[in-house]
């Protein structure tokens, strides 16, 4: 059992960064323009960056 | 703020704005500084759909020389400009979008600005998301055989992830029922309060004592789930709010003051004074209650007061505020400021009507407060039974509060919010936004529709009567003079040429001069053609064609036009339809008896009064209410207003005048009245789903209660019945987006089975089609 030492600290930080990930994209502006973007990913004259505003 | 706009910078426009489009000033000072010099503008283009729509809008940004930077917001269906306060050209703006095909609207701010409750909101649904996940994680392990040590530093685990967890991500339902106890109601808030709480702490004294079953998965779960649903209803409700207010002003939100000296400033509206000489150029609003000091166009009153005929704008004359100034500049003196005009008057009798109102209670309240005390009952119950039954209060609490964990409402607290997404959705993609999000369920329980007529049954626009019957030759010639004037009747006769296909032609004509108020002037060789009113085109005046425009060559009529209004396109559909539904249309207007009556008979409308004052439309609502009836309000004036709010739904077109906009609860972007129909349907539709979804968490405690009540529902059953009931109700929920709401109804609908009404349907579809 002593595995788990290991493997529960690596499984909450997995979750953890995971946590971190969603909560920076949803700062940097990444839902603003959902619908927006999926389209620009296809155009090749868009610029790749969600807009901050 | 009027500072912003300095008097050498101001130049009063030139050319004549088309109609509803915002002026320089009014656009600036709706722009935000950004930096660099720079200022950002907002634009609301309800029409953008596609990724193609993207493109098309922002290459023609790029093309315009003054625009710095522009991004399309597909999501929220805004153009986010940066340009500079000296360079800035709204108009070419607006122009080229208008160009492009869509309906631009200034995006004045009020329905912009950061939404800290949604963030709020989705942090705490993020966190209670990632604690859900890891405690479940931990919660199988346990599920699947852990035993002794294990199992006992898992739930410690559990607890030291789900106690800040709940503490941070419960906040949301922990105020609001903390508010509803101390104000000694019970709303569906304080048994999700209680049921995450009780199980946290349950879970927290199990562990302690080495226990073999805790709940932390299940209230950090609960809570999740519940999250999804308030996000939902949120973004539901602010999109809703946000849409309407910032399909932009159409009443000037300041005015241009002339002073003694003869210069000219712009000021807010609050700083407008009875007194004050106002400028008011033509395709603009009057921004108060004023007598006309010059001018020689006309006033469009329809969005004001439901009169379908322009008035000239003779010196002496009053209008109110909302009219709109055709033809010429105006010089207005305003007689009241705006807090005392006409605009304000309607909104304070809309106030009125509002109070007059019996409150509405949303179906979940309604529900919450039935639920919520039978919940609570059937704990007390248990815990009652277990006591007197074994005499162990251990277990007579552990039980109790696993009935509160299985009942609850979290199929409830979902069944709602996610219907009303869906219909929402479905009503956006057709071109119809709600401004209130309570306006689905009030529209789905009318069984009576009043109609206003000048705006909402008729286009507002004229066209030329019997087309057909005019000497093409002349009519081309007189459409071809009639391009030089933006007056309603001279886009009609436009208008009309195109229609026959007789494209009128940029002649040659030596002058061409629009007489504002009279009519428009063309020359060539010679020869003074004429298009206008009787008195000033023809030499001698003829008395019975007083209302008709005539079309003259040096003083001779070649012919007589006659207008008529325009009904808007899906109306006699609509109308059919609604007779149909039994909903017993009538038509209250501001307008003239007779053509109330004109409109009505073609329509096919029995009851229909003219003559009406705001007051009077009120009247006949509050009438229909105290007969029983639920009534739907649909119209666009100003005047308008007051009834829109008085009636228990109301649906405005998007050309309807601001409060009438803001007083509604729908409007509608397209040009066809068919988004009454669809409104109807898809609301009647949502509340069937919403009481579909009552009756599948219904069926749900039914089941698990007894379950739960007798004691075995161990963590595990608790895990799956919750999430097997939320997913059942979200899916449920998705079925709105299979049915198909189109003109040609493709389902068998009860009223279709009927052979008297499935003959009227063909008929509607044929027309339709």
């Amino acid at each position: 059992m002593s595995i788990l030492v290991i493997l529960i600290p690596v499984a909450l930080g997995l979750g953890l960064i995971g946590l971190l990930a969603f909560l920076w994209s949803l700062k940097s502006g990444q839902y603003k323009d959902l619908d927006g973007d999926a389209w620009r990913a296809l155009n090749d004259e868009s610029d790749e960056k969600p807009s901050r505003r | 703020m009027s500072c912003c706009v300095s008097k050498e910078a101001y130049q009063p426009p030139e050319t004549e704005m088309p109609e509803g489009y915002p002026t320089r000033d009014e656009v600036l000072f709706a722009s935000t500084n950004v930096g660099d010099g720079l200022v950002e503008t907002h634009i609301f283009v309800p029409g953008m759909h596609c990724g193609g729509c993207l493109a098309a809008v922002e290459k023609a940004m790029a093309a315009i020389p003054c625009v710095k930077h522009a991004r399309v917001n597909l999501s929220s269906k805004r153009l986010v400009l940066h340009w500079t306060r000296q360079d800035a050209n709204p108009r070419a703006v607006l122009d080229a979008l208008t160009n492009l095909g869509y309906q631009a609207h200034l995006d004045d701010g009020s329905g912009a600005g950061k939404d800290k409750t949604l963030s709020r909101l989705l942090f705490s649904l993020a966190v209670a998301g990632f604690a859900a996940a890891n405690v479940m994680l931990l919660s199988v392990s346990i599920w699947s055989g852990a035993e002794g040590a294990t199992r006992d530093m898992f739930h410690w685990i559990s607890a030291l992830i789900a106690i800040p967890a709940v503490a941070y991500a419960g906040q949301p339902f922990f105020r609001p029922a903390f508010r509803a106890l101390r104000g000694g109601h019970l709303t569906m808030d304080v048994p999700i309060s209680l049921a995450v709480l009780l199980a946290l702490g349950m879970s927290l004294y199990e562990t302690s004592i080495q226990g073999e079953n805790a709940y932390f998965d299940a209230s950090i779960t609960l809570l999740f789930f519940l999250l999804i649903g308030r996000v939902l209803d949120h973004v539901m409700r602010e999109r809703a709010r946000g849409a309407v207010a910032s399909l932009g002003r159409m009443a000037p939100s300041g005015a241009t003051v002339i002073s003694d000296d003869g210069s000219r400033d712009w000021v807010p509206l609050d700083a407008v004074a009875p007194g004050m000489n106002l400028f008011v150029a033509p395709g603009q609003y009057l921004p108060v209650d004023g007598v006309v000091v010059a001018g020689g166009g006309e006033v469009d009153c329809a969005i004001a007061t439901g009169e379908s005929d322009p008035v000239p704008a003779a010196p002496g004359k009053s209008f109110p505020a909302g009219a709109l100034a055709i033809g010429a500049p105006i010089v207005l003196r305003a007689t009241r400021s705006a807090r005392q005009s006409f605009l304000a008057e309607m909104v304070s009798m809309l106030e009125a009507a509002e109070s007059a109102k019996p409150a509405f209670r949303r179906l979940s309240d309604r529900a919450a407060a039935i639920y919520a005390p039978m919940v609570h009952l059937a704990a007390l119950l248990t815990f009652i039974g277990w006591v007197v039954a074994t005499g162990d209060w251990h277990r007579a609490v552990y039980t109790a509060i696993a009935v509160l964990i299985i009942t609850c409402p979290c199929a409830l607290g979902l069944a709602v919010p996610i219907v009303q997404v869906v219909a929402a959705g479905r009503l956006a993609r057709n071109g119809i936004l709600l401004s209130d999000g309570a306006a689905l369920e009030k529209l789905a329980q009318t069984d009576r529709v009043l109609f206003d007529k000048t705006g909402t049954l008729t286009t507002g626009h004229p066209t030329i009567r019997d087309g057909v019957n005019h000497n093409p030759k002349i009519l081309r010639l007189a459409g071809s003079v009639a391009l030089a004037s933006r007056h309603p009747y001279s886009r009609a006769l436009v208008t009309a040429c195109e229609g026959l296909n007789l494209a009128p032609a940029q002649e040659s004509w030596d002058s061409l001069r629009e007489e504002p108020g009279k009519g428009v002037e063309a020359i060539r060789d010679g020869v003074c053609y004429r298009l206008g009113k009787a008195s000033w085109a023809l030499k001698e005046t003829v008395v019975e064609c007083q209302d008709r425009v005539v079309f003259s060559r040096d003083g001779k009529a070649l012919d007589f036009y006659s207008f008529e209004e325009t009904v808007r396109e899906g109306a006699p559909e609509t109308v059919t339809w609604l007779q149909a539904q039994g909903f017993s249309p009538e038509l209250v207007s501001g307008d003239s008896a007779a053509k109330v009556r004109m409109i009505a008979d073609s329509l096919g409308i029995s009851v229909a009064q003219g003559d009406m004052s705001p007051a009077d439309k009120i009247a006949r609502i509050q009438s229909l209410q105290a007969s029983g009836h639920r009534v739907l309000m649909v119209g666009d004036g100003i005047n308008d207003a007051p009834a829109l709010n008085a009636a228990d739904a109301s649906i405005a077109p998007s050309t309807a005048s601001d409060v009438g906009r803001r007083a509604s609860g729908f409007v509608f972007l397209s040009n066809s009245l068919d988004a009454v129909r669809m409104a109807i349907a898809v609301s009647r539709q949502a509340r069937t789903l919403i009481y579909q979804n009552f009756g599948l968490a219904i069926v749900y405690n039914l089941v698990a209660v007894p379950i739960a009540v007798a004691g075995f529902a161990t963590p595990l059953v608790a895990a799956i019945a919750m999430s097997g009931s939320s997913c059942v109700v979200i899916a449920n929920a998705m079925r709105l987006n299979l049915i198909s709401f189109s003109g040609k109804p493709q389902r068998k609908t009860a009223w279709q089975k009927n052979p008297l009404k499935r003959r009227m349907s063909a008929k509607i579809a044929g027309e339709v089609g």
